[in-house]
């Protein structure tokens, strides 16, 4: 099942690999993190010069129609650098949701821009109480005129100080947790009404609490069927998350295997010291499982296989539980440098928990791939 | 789970628990104790203590310590744990004060001493060097004597609130020529020594608890040596001895239980099937701490006895730091989305923050405790200490 990359993907890897090897080391992104906006509007117009965030989307739509393929190999080496942009924000998230059900109208007005890299997007659909339920949406919209009406909150909004636009899930019938009755709406972020808190997040990005209030929105698919939408949404996400994981994951391991074949300890390399080969073959076969199922994730993402979002949520909560297991072995390994914020194993580890926490723990995932089977 | 005391031990732990109760500074209830206080106010417990007469459990009474027996300070030390006191700063108390008055002189415990107990010097340690970690025998700040002076050289790493620091007691080596273990001393030096520069060193949790601290050709007087030249490794592990006692950590991971239950209350509604699984996960933690608890109390009963504990301090470190990263990084978990913010540091910076108060502090936690099972001596270190010592392997 190994993925041979066509001529076209190739040429894809290894233009964005060149590209954040030049420009993005460790150094360029703890000045880009440190910076007054948190991240680099330079990098982005970059992206969108590569054609990277064209890649994905249909050739119908003005992009390259490299799919969900194209997003795996692009987050793969974001996930290497640690890149903060907001590539999944702004072209897997809210381009996948415009692209998959916005009518033609938005896609022409919206898509053209989120590819030449001027507008940024991103999705709010967390709030207080929902935890990891998409469901569980208690902000309201009502119908004016052909615009609706929103009012509620939102909690824990990755890049929203950044954004231009919002995609917002808002509850247009039913009650706060039913399936049916949730609807999406793209909100303009300096829109009347739209109220900012931002804050910095452990891995380096900023987010924002949203209050809405009496804010215009335009509607984005068909009313009250916002929720299957999401989930769509979510399993793209999730591809997206996970091929970045496993780059972090085979940086942590590049490094520790590094470290543990220079550091010397009790006159000799800490390598050498049996129980820590054990440790790091385990981070090696922990790396393998991951690469493998981010590989078959994605070639079902780009089939839409039946089943696609068990299998999603399988990756999800097996490459998040293989994060955490080489995460803190790497630090462990690393020793008291592993705890500092000068060498970047600790920001992989901050990365690779944010991405646990992203659409829902590992330990979330593994139940819904269980109830999947069981609704089956 | 309890002691079975004696009435007059029980009267001791209720006096203790008054005496908290009313005297623990409630300025010190901050959210965070580790980073969020100055140095000021962290030693206000301290100076109460001293004042009480109660600063230094472990001291014999000669030198100002309270005279309990094994049993009371045990009780001392679960009842301040469990009320969530920050203890007073190990380095001085409990680290570099019992190696001045075993292995010092008389002049050496008439001077520091008495500032030791009453929080006048603020103490760092100065073992861990770039190249040494775990394996301190390997120290290469080098002291040479020139007349009644050393000249000090070298780069102390991970010393801990060295910015809050009066002295640093280092090993150094003296015999560049002799076995690793052999040509090391045990010097204090003064921080404000010409030559000795220190560098905060930011974790990943973003707060500044560790240092670089760099001695640059330091006049240190020859009469802030302890013990013998040369034999300054007896000393260094008579010290990681008391370091690695009470680690445990029973009453914190008790406290951290108790609000991470609040927490799932809270966060995940009971007819959410993770409401079960954080009940799964919080009752495993709960037996671990339990089954470690009754392993510490018996061990203090054999103490009380008389019987050395022997290497039972490398198991407490182990699962007393493996139970409390377990507790933060479940927390960190029940918090959902909010998992993802961070406070800044310095806190003072009164940065804007999401979620409820009792999530504010997760993130930092759960990033924090990663250092657990790393310093002291790594858990894999302690792990071939009991392999060897115990099971003779």
């Amino acid at each position: 099942m190994d993925i041979q990359f066509t001529e076209e993907q190739e040429l894809l890897r290894s233009s964005v690999q060149r590209l954040l090897r030049d420009q993005y080391d460790f150094e360029a992104r703890r000045k880009i993190v440190a910076s007054e906006e948190g991240f680099s509007r330079k990098q982005w117009d970059a992206f969108a010069e590569l054609g990277l965030l064209a890649a994905p989307f249909s050739e119908g739509a003005g992009g390259l129609g490299g799919g969900p393929l194209s997003t795996m190999i692009v987050m793969h080496e974001f996930g290497r650098h640690l890149v903060v942009e907001p590539f999944v924000e702004t072209v897997v998230l809210a381009g996948g949701l415009i692209e998959h059900v916005g009518t033609p109208e938005q896609q022409q007005s919206f898509i053209p821009e989120i590819i030449d890299g001027s507008k940024i997007w991103t999705l709010a659909w967390t709030e207080k109480a929902s935890r990891f339920d998409l469901a569980n949406v208690t902000t309201r919209a009502r119908r004016e005129g052909s615009d609706h009406i929103l009012t509620g909150a939102k909690t824990m909004v990755i890049a929203a100080p950044w954004a231009d636009y919002l995609i917002v899930s808002a509850r247009t019938s039913g009650d706060d947790r039913d399936r049916g009755g949730v609807s999406l709406f793209v909100v303009d972020r300096r829109a009347t009404g739209v109220d900012l808190r931002s804050f910095k997040t452990i891995d380096g990005r900023r987010a924002a609490e949203l209050g809405l209030h009496e804010v215009r929105g335009q509607l984005l698919g068909a009313e009250g069927e916002g929720l299957a939408a999401l989930e769509a949404c979510r399993d793209r996400a999730i591809g997206a998350l996970c091929a970045e994981a496993v780059g972090a994951i085979g940086e942590l391991n590049s490094a520790t295997l590094e470290y543990s074949k220079t550091r010397k300890q009790f006159g000799t390399t800490i390598g050498s010291f049996q129980v820590l080969q054990h440790r790091m073959v385990d981070m090696f076969i922990a790396h393998q499982e991951a690469l493998s199922l981010m590989q078959h994730l994605s070639l079902s993402l780009s089939a839409g296989d039946a089943g696609l979002s068990r299998l999603a949520s399988g990756a999800k909560s097996k490459i998040g539980y293989a994060g955490k297991f080489v995460a803190d072995q790497a630090v462990q390994l690393h020793g008291g440098m592993g705890m500092t914020d000068e060498l970047n194993v600790g920001h992989y580890f901050k990365r690779i928990s944010s991405i646990n926490i992203q659409f829902g723990d590992p330990a979330f995932h593994v139940l819904r791939y269980a109830q999947l089977d069981a609704a089956a | 789970m309890e002691l079975k005391l004696s009435p007059e031990d029980a009267a001791f732990r209720d006096e203790v628990r008054s005496f908290i109760a009313e005297n623990y500074p409630p300025e010190m209830r901050v959210p965070n104790p580790e980073t969020d206080l100055t140095k000021e106010q962290s030693l206000l417990w301290h100076r109460i203590l001293h004042k009480k007469g109660w600063i230094a459990p472990l001291w014999p009474k000669e030198y100002g310590g309270p005279g309990w027996s094994v049993t009371q300070r045990f009780i001392f030390e679960q009842e301040t744990s469990r009320a969530g006191t920050l203890p007073p700063l190990a380095f001085s108390v409990t680290m570099v004060g019992p190696v001045i008055y075993t292995f010092g002189n008389e002049a050496q415990k008439q001077k520091f001493l008495p500032r030791i107990l009453s929080g006048e010097d603020w103490w760092c340690q100065g073992y861990s060097e770039p190249g040494s970690g775990s394996d301190l025998a390997t120290v290469r700040t080098k002291a040479v004597r020139n007349g009644d002076h050393y000249i000090v050289n070298g780069h102390k790493t991970w010393t801990t609130l060295a910015q809050h620091a009066d002295w640093i007691f280092c090993l150094v080596r003296t015999d560049p020529s002799a076995k690793p273990q052999s040509g090391i001393s045990f010097l204090l030096i003064d921080m404000k020594s010409p030559g000795v520069t220190v560098r905060p060193i930011i974790t990943i949790d973003g707060s500044h608890e560790v240092n670089d601290v760099f001695l640059e050709n330091v006049r240190v007087p020859a009469e802030n040596l302890i013990g013998e030249e040369n034999k300054g490794w007896t000393y260094a592990k008579f010290l990681l001895g008391n370091e690695r006692t009470s680690m445990a950590g029973i009453g914190r991971s008790t406290r951290y239980i108790n609000k991470l239950k609040q927490i799932v209350k809270a966060e995940i509604p009971a007819e959410d099937p993770a409401h079960l699984e954080f009940l799964r996960d919080i009752a495993r933690i709960e037996l671990d701490v339990l089954a470690l608890e009754a392993t510490e109390l018996r061990v203090v009963a054999q103490m009380a006895r008389g019987i050395d504990p022997g290497p039972a301090a490398s198991l407490f470190k182990i699962r007393g730091t493996e139970i409390f990263q377990a507790i933060t990084e479940l927390t960190h978990r029940a918090i959902g989305n909010y998992g993802l913010a961070i406070r800044e540091h310095p806190v003072s910076a009164n940065r804007f923050m999401p979620g409820a108060d009792y999530g504010h502090t997760a993130s930092e936690k759960y990033l924090n405790a990663r250092k657990l099972s790393i310093y002291g001596g790594s858990n894999e270190i302690q792990r071939n200490i009991i392999a060897k010592a115990v099971l003779g392997l």
